[in-house]
């Protein structure tokens, strides 16, 4: 049946949100929250973003989607907005200082 | 109704508002990686590009990096496990594994019983157990019912049988409409209920999610599982679309 049935035409659009996804999932798994609370986290943040218009279910689905898991994060004590940022930061300069043709890391 | 739940929740968190904003205005970033989401690889110059700042990631791209980061310095992730997780939905779960219980059904009437009735043993005996812990319950269309699926508050959807659901299965308009006025969403996908057939909505949770067993093809008799399969689409078993018809068959 895997043959003939049709396959997914792309179930992620954006790298960023596979990743987003993945590391959701795999918290789940390694107990940091419960289903049914990031279901509600996640809920809470679409009906926010939601407000200033409707959201397509694509690059605003998985905005919400980082919003819900940061607020997660957050308030299960494990990271939070100052780190987050310095660490953008941080990934932010080695993109613009690595030299051509080299893979990106942190601090080399 | 869920919906009061939606307002009073969304009041009562409003200050995920400022975090929100921030992201909404990353969208207007582009995210300039190619292929898989190992971003660890990129090659920022290898575009011939000589201006960085369009070689850097979007916004929200470097957020989710930057939490990865975090993550694994302080030992809470795998990021073995990241990717096999990425793998796993880009891979291997797809609606293929929804068409073979449906086709499987349509077939061989114990099964389709026990579908049914508990869908979960069936589920987990063929190793397509959820991994939070949801139960799956299948509802059948009948000529009298035709079951329609939607999760009002977010995107609770059957993952280990669909895979991820599509952008439209998680628009506020679907979201929203699916429950106010069924047989209109039903009509925009194509699908145009008889006079006397009921159009029934689930909503799905976290704890709940729903697969539609759709009607089996006229003149499909004598077709293999193998060849069903190859009729049932993944809208017909959210029951946003009707299979396809036998001509079609693989």
């Amino acid at each position: 049946m895997s043959q003939t049935a049709p396959r997914p035409e792309q179930p992620f659009e954006q790298p960023w949100h596979a990743a987003a996804f993945a590391l959701t999932v795999h918290l789940h798994e390694r107990g940091l929250f419960s289903w049914t609370e990031w279901a509600d986290s996640l809920a809470t943040a679409l009906a926010d973003n939601g407000k200033a218009g409707n959201l397509d279910g694509g690059d605003d689905y998985y905005t919400a989607w980082l919003a819900a898991l940061q607020r997660r994060l957050a308030e299960g004590g494990v990271t939070g907005e100052d780190e987050i940022s310095a660490m953008m930061a941080a990934w932010t300069e080695a993109y613009l200082t690595t030299p051509h043709g080299h893979p990106v890391t942190l601090g080399g | 109704m869920r919906k009061t739940v939606t307002v009073s929740t969304s009041q009562i968190f409003c200050i995920l508002i400022r975090s929100s904003a921030t992201c909404i205005r990353a969208n207007t970033g582009r995210w300039t990686g190619a292929g898989k989401p190992a971003q660890d690889n990129a090659m920022p110059h290898d575009h011939h590009d000589d201006n960085p700042h369009r070689l850097l990631p979007s916004e929200p791209a470097l957020r989710v990096k930057a939490l990865e980061t975090i993550l694994v310095e302080k030992g809470l992730i795998d990021p073995a496990a990241l990717d096999a997780i990425i793998d796993l939905y880009e891979r291997d779960i797809g609606p293929q594994i929804g068409a073979g219980l449906v086709a499987r059904a349509w077939n061989d009437p114990e099964f389709r019983a026990a579908l049914l009735t508990d869908a979960d043993r069936v589920i987990t005996e063929l190793g397509h157990g959820g991994r939070q812990g949801e139960h799956v319950v299948v509802v059948e269309n009948t000529p009298d019912t035709h079951n329609l699926v939607v999760c009002t508050l977010c995107s609770c959807y059957p993952w280990p049988l669909l895979g991820i659901p599509p952008g439209w299965y998680k628009s506020d308009s679907y979201r929203a409409r699916a429950v106010r006025e069924p047989r209109a969403v039903l009509a925009e996908f194509g699908v145009t209920l008889a006079e006397g057939t009921t159009a029934r909505v689930w909503d799905s949770t976290a704890e709940i999610r729903y697969l539609v067993l759709p009607m089996r093809p006229e003149g499909t008799e004598g077709l293999d599982e193998a060849a069903l399969a190859s009729l049932v689409t993944r809208d017909s078993m959210i029951g946003a679309g009707l299979p396809r018809s036998a001509g079609t068959a693989a």
